[in-house]
């Protein structure tokens, strides 16, 4: 509903906060499973074995610049912008996208090498927590797609500047808990 | 629309209309009836056991059975009756206490209730499909796994608390906005009635707390169907880790659960007093004290793990503490009691009657903190005893005290006093008689989850008062049924504040007007009915009624059309889709598929749905 609020913040606005606040506890949970569960393998492959820096630091660069487009796709939406708006909307979908392929290789890679999903601990607690990210990854591929397709057809302008604040606060919380991911799973592998 | 109309026209409607609503006082009674229901059925299976139990090596239920009845009556009374019936005083109450219009997401407020009753029927379906859960309301590995509970029933407790959980995370969000964003103009924070305080807590608890739980519960799906690791102990896993997430949601859940009873008793006693709150911030602030520390006091449900002496000298020391924000609660409502004008309604018997039982429940609380005191009593009667007295003479009591106070608000008729004076009393014979004795049993070592003792143990007296006692609260039910039947045949209007209380909800009539207010009000202190005063141009419209106590505050019509939202067929469409793909989680991606991809079609109806309507 429209009108004032007792806070001056939006309802949607108070209410992405509030979801992103719900979330924190969620991969905070998965996390710490994780980092329980490091160097407890009984069974190989273990973590050092696979885990391939280099390559997940290029799709880390990814999904970060996908913040970048993110910051500049809303700017375009607040400056009316229209093609400003289309073209960095599709790029930070576009770079989520890249990252989730990367995800994908890398998954198939593990499989590849015998690492399943119920291979041991380490494979239990890496594929859901990363799994859980790229689900979350792919949840905002899909918004933001959407709101590409809303600007393609001419129903994205300044008025709705805040829709793409909202789904950019999704999208920045996202890859704030990749860096996370990255730093504990693989920098210290 | 005038307000005589409004009695009819708030709740008339064709079935249609119910599966569409949006209107939080609608969505509050479904909420309410589906939890009645629930709070019914886990007090048969509740009756069920107390059956078995009356003498020594009955067999009236197999052991089979047995674990699946105690295990969905704690099930069903926390997620199905106790989270519903709360839900269901927050979306009736809470607008109307803040001066709104309804909650901030209308639809996704019915999403909420949708996704919780759907999640309440599968977990029921189980019985019809290979047997109901048995692993316990807490779901204990390893006999939770694949290899000890082989059967689906685990798999319907992990679905269907995964699917209502989604709704009771997504009402969190929803009464957290409304809370912090749509208060009337001059309801600061320290003006809000404590039910409405104490909801606001309540979302923050469940917004931190659900999502360990449902952590805990995919690893639990995953080991079960996947094969994965996290609870196998032969891998490597931590054998207490689902022991940890759960109790890190289990004891803020206690919490969910007991402080919006705390809420309701804040403002039935100052209203049935006639006094103000006694030290209302002080009442506000224990309140947050007990949230807060409620996340640092889990380990207390596993004492007898053994994770050493310091770290259950801390979690024993944390438990303890809680005993002082609770303690200055109780000290405040005895203050307000003390020298007020008392009247002792239905509402009022059963939050005194909170505030006597509660304490009981509350003192071996503080006894089994300890954690040598806790190493006899853990798994006993003992602790069945201390929780029922807390969860019964607190969340159900305070409960009822909610019921009885804002029915004639819901529904414009008076209920009466006499039956419910001797539902009062049945229910407070009832609880003591039941629970008492387990106090002596459960101390003379009686396990529980057990089908059956032996003779000969000195139990053998005290079961069967137990099981008398629960014969009793069947009985009690009965005022309750006849008072609902007379109302509804021949009960006398209410007019807009029986009471006279003093909260914004009794300034319109009864039952409110969908649009609640026609005026939005301006508040300026905490029990504005008690100080009526018309000021033109401040919102405040109406007049003191001749020959009445209470000032109605509120016109009969609004004087400038609202805009209300529609209703939409989105929230319980999509509600569908998500019943779907959990069904398919019993063992079919591609159920789960189709499931996921009906939800989806479903969020893009809801997002592009025109949202509001004209009124």
């Amino acid at each position: 509903m429209s009108g004032p609020t007792s806070t001056g913040v939006s309802h949607r606005k108070l209410a992405m906060w509030t979801f992103i606040g719900s979330e924190c506890m969620l991969f905070g949970t998965l996390i710490a499973t994780y980092m329980i569960y490091r160097g407890r393998n009984i069974v190989g492959p273990y973590p050092a074995d696979l885990l391939n820096i280099p390559f997940i630091t290029v799709t880390t660069f990814v999904l970060l610049m996908s913040s970048l487009m993110m910051v500049l796709a809303l700017s375009a939406v607040q400056r009316g912008d229209a093609r400003g708006t289309k073209l960095w909307l599709a790029m930070t979908a576009l770079f989520g996208l890249i990252f989730l392929g990367g995800q994908y290789y890398e998954f198939s890679h593990f499989v590849h090498e015998g690492l399943g999903l119920s291979r041991n601990l380490f494979s239990s607690s890496f594929f859901v927590l990363t799994g859980t990210h790229g689900a979350h990854v792919a949840g905002g591929v899909i918004w933001l797609s959407t709101l590409f397709i809303r600007a393609q057809q001419g129903k994205l302008d300044r008025t709705h500047a805040e829709t793409v604040e909202i789904a950019g606060l999704y999208w920045h919380f996202v890859d704030v808990v990749w860096i996370v991911l990255f730093t504990l799973i693989y920098l210290l592998v | 629309m005038s307000a005589n109309g409004s009695h009819e026209s708030l709740y008339a409607g064709g079935i249609w209309s119910w599966l569409t609503t949006v209107d939080h006082k609608r969505i509050g009674i479904l909420y309410f009836v589906t939890g009645f229901v629930f709070l019914l059925v886990a007090g048969i299976e509740g009756q069920l056991i107390r059956t078995q139990l009356a003498q020594p090596g009955l067999r009236i239920l197999d052991p089979e059975l047995y674990n699946q009845l105690f295990t969905m009556h704690g099930t069903t009374m926390v997620f199905l009756a106790g989270m519903p019936l709360i839900t269901a005083f927050f979306n009736y109450i809470v607008p109307l206490q803040i001066g709104a219009r309804d909650v901030a997401f209308p639809r996704l407020n019915a999403f909420s209730f949708w996704v919780l009753l759907f999640g309440g029927l599968f977990l029921y379906a189980s019985f019809f499909f290979g047997g109901a859960p048995d692993g316990g309301w807490f779901a204990y590995t390893p006999l939770t796994n694949a290899e000890y509970s082989p059967g689906r029933g685990m798999d319907f407790y992990i679905l269907a608390l995964l699917l209502a959980g989604v709704g009771s995370i997504a009402g969190g969000v929803n009464f957290l906005v409304t809370i912090v964003n749509m208060r009337a103009p001059g309801m600061t924070f320290m003006r809000l009635p404590l039910f409405t305080w104490m909801a606001l807590i309540v979302s923050i608890l469940i917004l931190l707390a659900f999502p360990p739980f449902t952590v805990g519960l995919v690893f639990m799906l995953f080991d079960r169907t996947f094969g994965t690791h996290f609870y196998d102990a032969a891998a490597g896993a931590d054998p207490v880790l689902w022991q940890h997430l759960f109790w890190v949601f289990g004891h803020p859940e206690v919490y969910i659960l007991i402080l919006p009873a705390f809420g309701v008793v804040s403002d039935v006693i100052p209203a049935f007093s006639k006094k103000a709150l006694f030290g209302y911030p002080v009442v506000v602030f224990s309140g947050i004290l007990i949230a807060f520390l409620g996340f640092g006091v889990w380990v207390h449900h596993m004492f007898s793990v053994g994770l050493g002496p310091i770290v259950n000298a801390v979690f024993g020391g944390a438990t303890m503490l809680i005993a002082i924000p609770t303690g200055i609660k109780i000290f405040n409502w005895i203050a307000t009691l003390w020298g007020g004008q008392l009247r002792y309604t239905a509402a009022m018997l059963f939050a005194v009657g909170l505030v006597a039982t509660f304490t009981i429940g509350g003192l071996s609380g503080v006894m089994h903190a300890s954690p040598p005191a806790d190493l006899q009593q853990t798994d006993t009667y003992f602790v069945v005893a201390h929780f029922h007295y807390v969860l019964i003479g607190g969340t159900v009591f305070g409960l009822f005290s909610g019921f009885y106070y804002w029915f004639p608000k819901a529904t414009g008729r008076l209920l009466s006093e006499r039956l419910g004076a001797a539902h009062f009393w049945l229910t407070f014979i009832a609880l003591n008689v039941t629970f008492f004795p387990m106090h002596f049993s459960g101390l003379l070592g009686m396990p529980r989850r057990t089908f059956t003792y032996a003779e000969g143990l000195g139990l053998d007296l005290f079961n069967l008062i137990s099981t008398i006692g629960a014969f009793i609260f069947t009985l009690a039910f009965l005022p309750l049924i006849a008072n609902l039947w007379r109302t509804w045949r021949r009960g006398e209007e209410a007019g807009p504040n029986p009471w006279d209380a003093h909260t914004l909800e009794w300034t319109m009539s009864s039952p409110p007007p969908h649009y609640n207010f026609a005026v939005t009000p301006r508040v300026d202190r905490r029990d504005p009915l008690w100080h009526p005063h018309v000021e033109p141009g401040l919102g405040w419209a109406g007049e003191v009624e001749p020959g009445g106590v209470s000032p109605r505050l509120q016109p009969d019509d609004p004087p400038e059309p609202i805009v209300m939202p529609d209703p939409s067929f989105w929230p319980l469409f999509m509600s569908i889709g998500l019943l779907i793909a959990t069904i398919g989680g019993l063992g079919s991606l591609p159920v789960t598929l189709v499931g996921a991809a009906w939800a989806l079609v479903g969020l893009f109806g809801w997002a592009f749905e025109p949202s509001e309507g004209g009124h």
